[in-house]
């Protein structure tokens, strides 16, 4: 067998058994848990796999282990210490979900653009998030809530 | 106990009535359990029960009461409520939540009858072994049908409480108040919460007939806008979807698909692929499946799988709509409603128009794929799967592996949106036949391919429309005939005497079912295209011109609510610009829509430029739960208006893959406005289907304002 290669996702290193070309997606999921990163298409049409690699969104269904160089963030690493991260509070104050199940990449989508851009306008909000798909159709919801957490974070960086 | 003065009665008395499309399931007659374990399983407490047809049932045994506490549980239970020693309230329901918010809507209702804090109540939803039958969650029926039910299983255990609290203070229960989770005697000022009430109890008592329900002008928890209950573990992605779930050893499942519609097998050779160290292959008649511990191997003992096929000659959607008219299903007679004499209203019209319409068929594309986790421990099989009726699939899941019904159990965790698709047991099949074969739980999740190739379509058709209307704008006549789309809002909520309204079933070339408003979209964008010709015909106001021929004042009501939030009629600022609207009536809600488009001349691009909706279901239970839904269905319904068809040839879908079929995304949505007529003197109506309804009409007539031109095919755009 070949020898583990390490990741660091969510500030912590582990030790990964996958084949080198298996999609990033499956081993976040499939080996170690980290099952709140979703599967919508495997072609990066849907953004439902959407993870952060050096702080870029990267559709994780397009991205096979062996070329992760970078620190990786998911959904679950964005909490720290029971505090929900901005954009999360804001997708819950503004109910910016229905079934849920985009929300995960919607989320880091959201925290990739506001990281690029602190106050986008609503047009370059739609713009960047065009590669996520919302089947609800919850999309002015996500809109507010990503203006919502521009505000907050302002706020929180005074 | 106060019993409010202005009672509303539900439909409580009939069990919902699937319509043609939605499949069939007769109710069963069983429940496992009984009253004892009941407290074995969830400690000692209050329970009560509510049977399906509880006041039909008091008829046909004489009128006795059924307030009874005998050991036996009513037969058909559909409802109950557990109250805990430490106050905790639990409700049952074999409802699903995939998206409509119906875990958080339900749990108002229950807080709000049994008068405690929304906190304290937890839904326990569609989990067969724990939740009483129910035939599925579809045809918007959970709010009209589960919520009163849930109510006054709830005004039975609050009734249970006051009595309880009377019998150890000794005092009438009329002179108690139940508020706050506590039953109060205001002369005394003694006080007890439910929990000390429950404590060291064992109490269960079945639903009487008539219990008074809180009428919606006095709801203080139902009729507000709570946030969805457990929002915190989607935004956390800790909330396990099926597609999540990760039990000890579990492998996961593909499934060999045929190369095309209506192949069959004619050899298959499994043994490459049974040589793979960590598969198992299943070859089962026409089943052809393996599982391994990685999706990957998984996969690849799938790829050493040699099968042969023989492939039949299939139609292709650029003959669609000529192939339907010609398969009519003659052995269907299909349904007929007749008034009048067409002839004669088309010999007194001043204007006739006649006219034919088309759908396309389109895919439901869940964001969560179909998906299953099988286990089979000790000859008991448990599967966890996202499906809209868990008690038919555990049916299917028995008859299909010959066990009693009472050793399967289905579990729904909330789900990755349905919106109709997921009826029927596809994944929950295959998975619990690999998990047999493995010794060990398997997991099916659906590639996208799959679930855009071997689900189930949103039927097409064709429907043709013959119509009379007066110099004075009354219609003389209706005829209207609609091929394999389906009945669903078929009838039409304009006054004419003579009418002819038929569906003909077809022999589908693509398998297909339930969608989300079923064919009342199709119905209403034929019907209210025609309208607005009929409109044009007499040279009338296309609002008018429906207020003219409308009676229903709910209706009439949404129109000019709509209309009057919109600006209608609208004056033209800039080429390219056009103004359309078109309502209807559906599932018991009212709904009316305006839009505004914009054609880009050089281009031919047509957007949605604007979007108000009036809708009236009745008394809202939650009233921004409702806005999103309606938001939410217009802009799905945007898709099927604009763009989305799905594609066949040779038996085989050319769009499989969200690449070549276009969604909605975030650059389609227009301004949208929702106007929610409360009527808090109507009981709810559901309202996660029928407010997508209106879009696709208003929009095409949005672009004949533009253009002079109609449109009469569903996707309106298809290039856009």
């Amino acid at each position: 067998m070949a020898p583990p290669i390490e990741l660091e996702i969510n500030g912590q290193k582990y030790p990964v058994h996958s084949d080198p070309d298996t999609r990033l997606l499956t081993v976040l999921r499939d080996e170690l848990g980290l099952t709140g990163t979703k599967y919508g298409c495997g072609e990066g049409q849907c953004g439902a796999c959407t993870v952060l690699i050096g702080g870029s969104p990267r559709r994780s269904c397009q991205v096979l282990l062996g070329e992760v160089v970078q620190p990786v963030t998911t959904i679950e690493g964005l909490e720290k210490n029971g505090q929900l991260h901005p954009v999360q509070q804001a997708f819950l104050d503004s109910d910016a979900f229905q079934c849920a199940y985009c929300t995960s990449g919607m989320i880091i989508s959201s925290v990739a653009l506001l990281t690029q851009k602190p106050n986008p306008s609503p047009t370059e909000i739609v713009q960047f998030m065009q590669g996520n798909i919302c089947r609800c159709g919850t999309y002015p919801r996500i809109v507010d809530a990503i203006q919502k957490a521009a505000k907050s974070m302002e706020q929180q960086a005074r | 106990m106060s019993t409010p003065a202005n009672k509303i009665t539900h439909e409580t008395a009939h069990a919902p009535e699937p319509e043609r499309y939605e499949f069939r399931e007769a109710p069963i007659h069983h429940f496992g359990l009984d009253r004892r374990d009941f407290f074995k399983f969830f400690g000692a407490g209050i329970m009560v029960f509510a049977a399906a047809n509880d006041a039909l049932a008091l008829q046909e045994s004489g009128g006795g009461t059924r307030q009874n506490h005998s050991d036996e549980l009513p037969k058909e239970i559909t409802a109950w409520l557990h109250i805990a020693e430490d106050g905790k309230v639990t409700a049952f329901t074999g409802k699903v939540e995939m998206g409509q918010n119906i875990r958080t809507s339900l749990a108002q209702s229950v807080a709000d009858e049994l008068r405690v804090p929304f906190e304290s109540v937890r839904m326990v939803m569609g989990d067969t072994q724990l939740t009483p039958f129910d035939v599925g969650t579809f045809g918007s029926r959970t709010t009209p049908t589960m919520a009163p039910r849930l109510r006054r299983v709830a005004s039975a255990a609050r009734d249970l409480l006051l009595q309880t609290a009377a019998k150890e203070w000794n005092i009438a229960p009329e002179k108690l108040v139940a508020a706050n989770a506590t039953i109060t005697d205001p002369a005394s000022g003694r006080s007890a919460s439910y929990g000390e009430l429950a404590y060291g109890k064992t109490l269960a008592q079945n639903l009487p007939d008539a219990d008074p329900v809180t009428p919606p002008s006095e709801w203080t928890i139902a009729g507000k806008s709570l946030p969805k209950v457990d929002g915190r573990a989607f935004v956390t992605g800790r909330h396990q979807y099926t597609s999540d779930l990760r039990l000890a050893g579990l492998m996961y499942g593909k499934v060999l698909r045929p190369p095309s519609f209506g192949a069959t097998m004619t050899a298959c050779d499994i043994t490459a692929a049974q040589k793979l160290p960590a598969a198992v292959v299943v070859h089962d008649g026409e089943f052809v499946a393996a599982a391994a511990p990685s999706e990957n191997e998984a996969e690849e003992a799938i790829a050493a799988i040699r099968a042969q096929w023989k492939e039949t000659p299939q139609p292709s959607s650029s003959e669609l709509f000529s192939y339907l008219k010609q398969n009519v299903d003659t052995s269907d007679r299909g349904d007929l409603t007749q008034s009048g004499s067409v002839q004669d209203g088309l010999a007194r019209a001043a204007h006739r128009v006649d006219a034919t319409y088309t759908v396309a068929y389109i895919a439901h594309a869940p964001l969560e794929p179909r998906a299953a986790v099988a286990e089979w421990k000790d000859g008991k099989l448990t599967v966890w799967t996202g499906t809209q009726r868990p008690f038919a699939t555990r049916d299917n899941l028995a008859e299909a592996f010959h066990l009693a019904k009472e050793n399967v159990r289905v579990i729904v965790p909330d789900t990755g949106s349905a919106y109709g698709g997921k009826h029927t047991p596809d994944a929950a099949l295959e998975a619990a036949r690999l998990a047999r074969a493995a010794g060990r739980p398997v997991k099916i999740v659906w590639t996208r391919e799959e679930e855009f190739t071997w689900a189930y379509f949103r039927p097409a058709g064709v429907i043709e429309i013959k119509s009379g209307v007066a110099a004075d704008g009354m219609l003389t006549a209706w005829e209207f005939h609609n091929y394999n789309s389906g009945a669903a809002g078929i009838a039409t909520p304009y006054s004419v005497a003579n009418q002819h309204i038929e569906f003909h079933p077809v022999r589908s070339p693509l398998r297909q079912g339930s969608y989300r408003g079923l064919a009342a979209t199709a119905n209403h964008f034929a019907r209210e295209s025609h309208m607005d010709d009929l409109a044009h015909a007499v040279a009338m106001d296309p609002l008018d011109f429906r207020l003219k021929n409308i009676s229903d004042p709910r209706l009439r009501d949404v129109f000019q609510a709509a209309a009057k939030s919109f600006g209608w009629p609208a004056k033209k600022s800039k080429p390219g610009q056009g103004f359309g609207i078109a309502g209807g009536i559906e599932k018991g809600g009212n709904v009316a829509t305006c839009a505004e488009i914009s054609i880009d001349d050089a281009r031919g691009t047509i957007r949605v430029v604007r979007v108000v909706t009036a809708f009236d279901c009745g008394a809202v239970v939650n009233p921004d739960g409702l806005r999103n839904q309606i938001m939410g269905a217009n802009i799905m319904g945007l898709g099927g208006a604009l763009f989305e068809a799905m594609a066949f040839d040779g038996g085989r879908i050319t769009n499989a893959r969200f690449s070549r079929y276009r969604v909605p995304r975030f650059r389609d949505v227009p301004d949208m406005e929702v106007v929610l007529v409360d009527r808090k003197d109507i009981p709810s109506a559901g309202a996660g289907e029928t407010p997508l309804v209106g879009l696709a009409p208003a929009v095409g007539n949005a672009i004949f304002d533009a253009t002079g031109v109609r449109r009469t095919a569903l996707p309106l755009a298809p290039r856009a």
